[in-house]
């Protein structure tokens, strides 16, 4: 190894590879990493005994997932599940959501209120849901809301609607504990939709039990212009199953998951996996990120995973893998939705109370049209991911407008973030008010795939 | 049950008048471009056809006049004559937003009539065709610096001032004029009134030459002791300074979803042909893939298309919240300034995509670029709008936030 090549930039630090560092520049480079190693710390003789355990504010720490059980075989193999059907319309142009579906918003809305956004200070500090949360969510129904009535679940037709209407209301609360809340539903109903018979008696008993496994939809991977579509993760055909080898990033929980839903390439069409995290060869390391940090996000390292033939979730033609990526979409534009709600109600009584120059500041069109713009993208946001989310409910084509309502909330709701902050000015940059945890939570929108579905 | 499709029961309706903006509205476009003040004679025929619509039934009750507020019917969600009116008058515009607006029987004064009129009145203008006067030559976006005056002399007002951009000013045979009872009492003693075209005192003086909306003409028109019997005020003649302007603007809860659908359809008529040049040219829009995976062209075309959705669905539900008796200022200004300003930055961008093809004469994407830019300034600039947003958003009143 040479000195010269170990100290080339690029890839490291934020740095591209286009820099160059000239003689002083080495020299200051090799003292500061002597001065970083732990080198130091061997010569004293300090014992390094830190055992390798799971760190979700860290990344570099691979572990086997804290938590697993056994989920016995159940059901027939290759059998179709029980599946909900459609949502019927009377073909009218509507804005009320159905009897149901208000009573689950103000239920999770006020759960959101008064239970979420108070710790998610502390939890995206953290980056994890405080245990009491996750167990509240359970009692209020969160990870069953997909999952059929003949299967223990509340699901009567398709409940991407709804679904919908209750990450938009949680993630008032906050995005970041919104989406831990949210992940072991999105793999409930992922199994509900898709699933066969062995894979619903199987799994499904266990979510709609007392005791809920962490779980997790995982599609995002580590790489520049990455597209979800075309997963670098591979499956390979063996004589009883499937091999999986491949690296899976920005997945909420990943620490504590019991079971993933994979995304991974076969055969040239990318394809759904069920892996259980006792599988020999996972591994889980924090991966925390700009934002949504209370998720707990991870990185979920495979070599030479193998699976049954029985964990293929849905089609192997790319069929159900583009389904759920437009339903995990959907998701996250509802979460964007609710985030920026959050952000148009606390700025509203800033600019009235902030006063400059004698007034309050929302006496100034500069502000009060900021202000405007918030609310008027807000509600584009909202109606185009509506008509996506009832499209979806009803069985019908949604891919256009899943499309445009992720383009709108990526776009237009980074921008809600970023006024924000901006509207608060110095204040809106410390930590003492929520707005700037906003803005982080709202970048996740167009870079997130996967993790949260409806 | 949220659903956000096109109406079922509107679907033939609409299909309808698609029909008629493709084969009737399209042929005659350009020409009518080229050939400013001249008038349309086609469109004679064709709003003789709109009349049997309507009074068959056949039409929803959309139409400039579809913004009257009916009394409630029936119970629960209701899809009438607003929602109607608003989808078709976007496929008018997809055809063409100039002679959509100078259609005889349409005008936005036909609107104000439908929306403050009483019965009686109703009955009475049935058949004019009405073109609206507010701005004058010392204001614009401040409507209550009317000076037009209306002073009472026995059975009639006497009308004096000059009013400008009046759309169909020439071609109306009557006009909704804005005028002042007692200038020093402010807002409240604004008043609209219906004056015919040939009431002595009433000239139209002139003919704006445009950037866009060639089609439709927009007049000057003088009013000099100009005599309109007292009956054709339009609501209260008492000077209410508690209620003060809400009267008179009330029209425009009406009237901006119908210019927000004008944006909506000329928006969509460059979308559609763009989208087809681009395919030709090898572009096609993949509505999976990340656009930043995709061409510049296409991932540009997707944002286009969100915005484009936004302001068509944001218009839908003003139109939807007056069929439900729904107070809708807040998201008739919100759908007017999404849709304006997106009608603009969607007509433009087409123009740079389809480049030397977009911006020629050749093609009909450089018109709808020139169109497309009064819709973001008459029945409320963009900026009024965000103005209106705010003030309500914010629970500020005018003298607040000014």
């Amino acid at each position: 190894m040479s000195l010269t090549g170990s100290f080339k930039p690029g890839g490291k630090h934020g740095l591209s590879s286009k820099e160059s560092r000239d003689p002083i520049g080495i020299a200051v480079a090799a003292l500061n990493r002597v001065a970083q190693s732990d080198l130091i710390d061997r010569l004293r003789l300090r014992k390094t005994t830190e055992a390798v355990v799971y760190n979700a504010t860290k990344s570099g720490f691979k572990a086997a997932t804290t938590a697993s059980r056994t989920f016995s075989k159940k059901g027939k193999r290759g059998q179709a599940g029980v599946r909900v059907k459609p949502a019927s319309s009377s073909g009218l142009f509507d804005l009320n959501p159905t009897e149901d579906e208000q009573m689950l918003v103000q239920v999770v809305g006020e759960f959101a209120e008064e239970a979420v956004r108070p710790l998610a200070s502390e939890a995206n500090e953290a980056c994890a849901a405080p245990d009491d949360l996750l167990k509240a969510s359970l009692e209020i129904g969160l990870p069953i809301l997909g999952v059929p009535e003949d299967l223990g679940g509340i699901s009567e037709e398709r409940s991407a609607m709804a679904g919908t209407l209750v990450a938009e209301a949680l993630a008032k609360g906050d995005m970041g504990l919104a989406v831990a809340l949210l992940a072991p539903g999105a793999v409930a109903t992922a199994i509900s939709l898709w699933g066969t018979d062995e894979q619903q008696q199987t799994y499904l008993p266990e979510f709609t039990g007392d005791s809920v496994p962490s779980a997790a939809l995982a599609l995002n991977e580590p790489s520049v212009l990455f597209n979800v579509l075309t997963p670098a993760t591979k499956a390979t055909r063996t004589e009883d199953g499937f091999v999986l080898n491949g690296v899976k990033s920005l997945v909420p929980r990943g620490g504590d998951a019991e079971l993933f839903v994979i995304g991974a390439e076969l055969e040239g069409q990318p394809v759904l996996f069920l892996v259980e995290s006792s599988a020999a060869g996972l591994k889980v390391e924090g991966d925390p990120a700009m934002g949504v940090r209370a998720a707990g996000l991870s990185k979920v390292y495979m070599r030479d995973v193998k699976v049954d033939a029985g964990a293929v979730l849905g089609a192997t033609d790319g069929t159900t893998y583009r389904e759920c990526v437009r339903l995990s979409r959907l998701a996250w534009c509802a979460l964007a939705i609710g985030t920026g709600q959050a952000v148009l109600d606390y700025v509203t009584p800033y600019v009235n109370e902030r006063q400059a120059f004698g007034e309050p500041i929302s006496h100034r069109q500069s502000v009060a049209f900021m202000v405007a713009n918030i609310a008027i993208e807000l509600q584009s946001m909202r109606l185009v991911t509506y008509r996506a989310a009832a499209r979806a409910a009803q069985g019908k084509d949604f891919s256009r407008e899943v499309a445009l309502a992720r383009q709108l909330c990526t776009q237009r709701g980074m921008q809600i973030g970023l006024d924000g902050v901006q509207l608060l000015g110095g204040h809106g940059f410390v930590k003492e008010h929520p707005v700037e945890r906003w803005y982080r939570d709202l970048r996740a929108l167009g870079v997130m795939e996967g993790g949260v579905l409806v | 049950m949220i659903n956000l499709e096109t109406p079922k029961k509107h679907k033939a309706f609409i299909e309808q008048a698609h029909q008629v903006a493709m084969n009737m509205l399209r042929p005659i476009s350009r020409k009518y471009d080229l050939a400013e003040h001249e008038y349309p004679k086609e469109l004679d025929m064709l709003a003789a056809m709109v009349d049997g619509l309507e009074s068959s039934g056949a039409s929803e009750g959309a139409g400039a006049t579809g913004v009257r507020v009916d009394k409630p019917t029936e119970e629960g969600n209701k899809n009438g004559s607003n929602l109607a009116s608003v989808l078709s008058v976007a496929e008018m515009c997809w055809g063409d937003v100039g002679l959509t607006l100078t259609m005889p029987r349409q005008g936005l004064g036909n609107s104000a009539i439908a929306s403050v009129a009483t019965d009686e009145q109703l009955e009475r203008f049935k058949g004019t065709w009405a073109s609206m006067a507010i701005t004058e030559p010392a204001f614009g976006s401040d409507s209550a610096a009317v000076s037009t005056t209306a002073i009472l002399d026995g059975d009639h007002y006497v009308l004096n001032g000059e009013k400008i951009f009046v759309t169909c000013g020439e071609r109306s045979d009557s006009v909704v004029v804005w005028a002042t009872l007692d200038k020093s009492l402010g807002r409240a003693a604004i008043k609209s009134f219906v004056v015919f075209k040939d009431t002595p005192g009433l000239k139209v003086e002139r003919l704006e030459e445009k950037l866009g909306i060639r089609a439709s003409d927009t007049a000057v028109i003088t009013f000099t002791d100009c005599r309109v019997p007292k009956e054709n005020l339009l609501g209260s003649p008492d000077i209410d300074v508690k209620q003060g302007f809400a009267g008179a603007m009330a029209t425009f809860d009406n009237t901006r979803p119908l210019v927000a659908a004008m944006a909506v359809g000329c928006a969509r008529a460059s979308l559609d042909l763009t989208r087809d040049l681009l395919h030709q040219a090898g572009v096609d829009v993949d509505y999976d893939a990340p656009a930043n995976t995709q061409s510049a062209a296409a991932a540009r075309f997707i944002q286009l298309e969100a915005d484009w959705e936004a302001a068509k669905l944001l218009t839908m539900q003003a139109a939807w919240m007056a069929d439900n008796k729904l107070p809708n200022s807040l998201e008739a200004s919100m759908a007017k300034a999404k849709a304006g300003r997106a009608a603009s930055d969607v007509t433009l961008s087409c123009v740079e995509l389809c480049t030397g093809v977009g911006y020629a004469e050749t093609e009909l994407l450089e018109k709808w670029a020139r169109d497309s830019k009064i819709l973001d300034i008459f029945e409320g600039t963009q900026q009024i709008q965000q103005l209106i947003v705010a003030r309500r958003v914010l629970g500020l009143t005018s003298a607040e936030l000014k």
